[in-house]
């Protein structure tokens, strides 16, 4: 029956990892300019939070629009697993060539969790403090 | 437009069990929200009302109507409850949290006099909550799955 009425799931997960943020383009006088303390060599560390909203069809039989257990399964896998306690820089492929910054860092989930099979991906917001977050939808222009 | 939001607490148990499945697929489907006695939350409810602040009060609209409705429609309906017995709109329904936010979006939606509702956040633990919204394309809850 159509709905006009949307429901989102929305669970939250915590990961820890460190990052620095320098681009190889910029000379070592920019890069202080533009990322502060944040480009200090060794890099830093933030205990981030994860929120993931799906949304989709709430099962009658289930009264869910995606079963809890697939969806922290898949976010242990995709995410948790291959980023907590790790160096994003020198751990994680996608940081290779791209500054991993919380902004990045959300692009990066999204394209990750945006294969959930079992409903569609709605956004993903990541706090790097608990006064720093960012927000990724994909590249649509509607929003709620 | 602006954006008003309230948020309410409220205590209640439920159990999740499916008539429809065997007791194996009960426990494999919901895992321990299907022990057989239930058990509980501290739900937390923010609601959302959009609306265009009234020139006379400054108010989207006034939070003293807007509390009774929630009073009235959630908290004694709900507050220290067991959802699956005594909320006769969830006979049936597996009281989930997108269940019981879908719910109080059907039952404030009507009440609402100004403004109008915007969305209903329903926290179970702060690490899981279901959103209910107006689908602004106007389609029908589109994944599939």
């Amino acid at each position: 029956m159509p709905d006009s009425v949307k429901t989102e799931l929305g669970r939250r997960y915590r990961f820890a990892a460190s990052h620095r943020l320098h681009n190889e383009q910029f000379s070592d006088a920019e890069n202080d300019r533009v990322y502060g303390k944040c480009n200090n060599p060794f890099g830093h560390g933030h205990n981030y939070i994860l929120e993931v909203s799906v949304s989709g069809n709430v099962d009658p039989a289930t009264g869910m629009v995606a079963n809890l257990a697939d969806l922290d399964g898949f976010v242990e896998r995709e995410v948790l697993e291959p980023l907590d306690h790790k160096s994003l820089n020198e751990d994680v492929a996608a940081f290779r060539e791209v500054v991993p910054t919380t902004e990045n860092l959300c692009i990066e989930i999204y394209e990750r969790l945006k294969l959930f099979p079992k409903a569609k991906l709605e956004r993903v917001r990541v706090e790097e403090t608990a006064n720093n977050s960012f927000e990724y939808a994909g590249e649509k222009t509607e929003g709620h | 437009m602006v954006l008003l939001t309230r948020k309410i607490e409220f205590s209640a148990s439920h159990v999740y069990n499916n008539p429809e499945f065997s007791p194996e697929e009960n426990r494999r489907v919901f895992g321990k929200c299907n022990n057989p006695h239930g058990h509980g939350h501290n739900y937390t409810l923010e609601v959302t009302v959009a609306g265009e602040p009234d020139p006379a009060t400054g108010m989207v609209l006034d939070l003293k109507e807007l509390k009774a409705i929630l009073e009235r429609e959630v908290m004694q309906r709900m507050d220290h409850r067991f959802l699956n017995k005594e909320v006769p709109e969830l006979a049936g329904k597996i009281p989930t949290c997108e269940n019981i936010a879908r719910l109080i979006w059907d039952l404030l939606e009507p009440k609402i006099a100004q403004g109008k509702l915007h969305r209903v956040r329903l926290y179970e633990t702060p690490d899981l909550f279901a959103d209910c919204y107006r689908d602004s394309a106007g389609a029908s809850n589109g994944a599939g799955h």
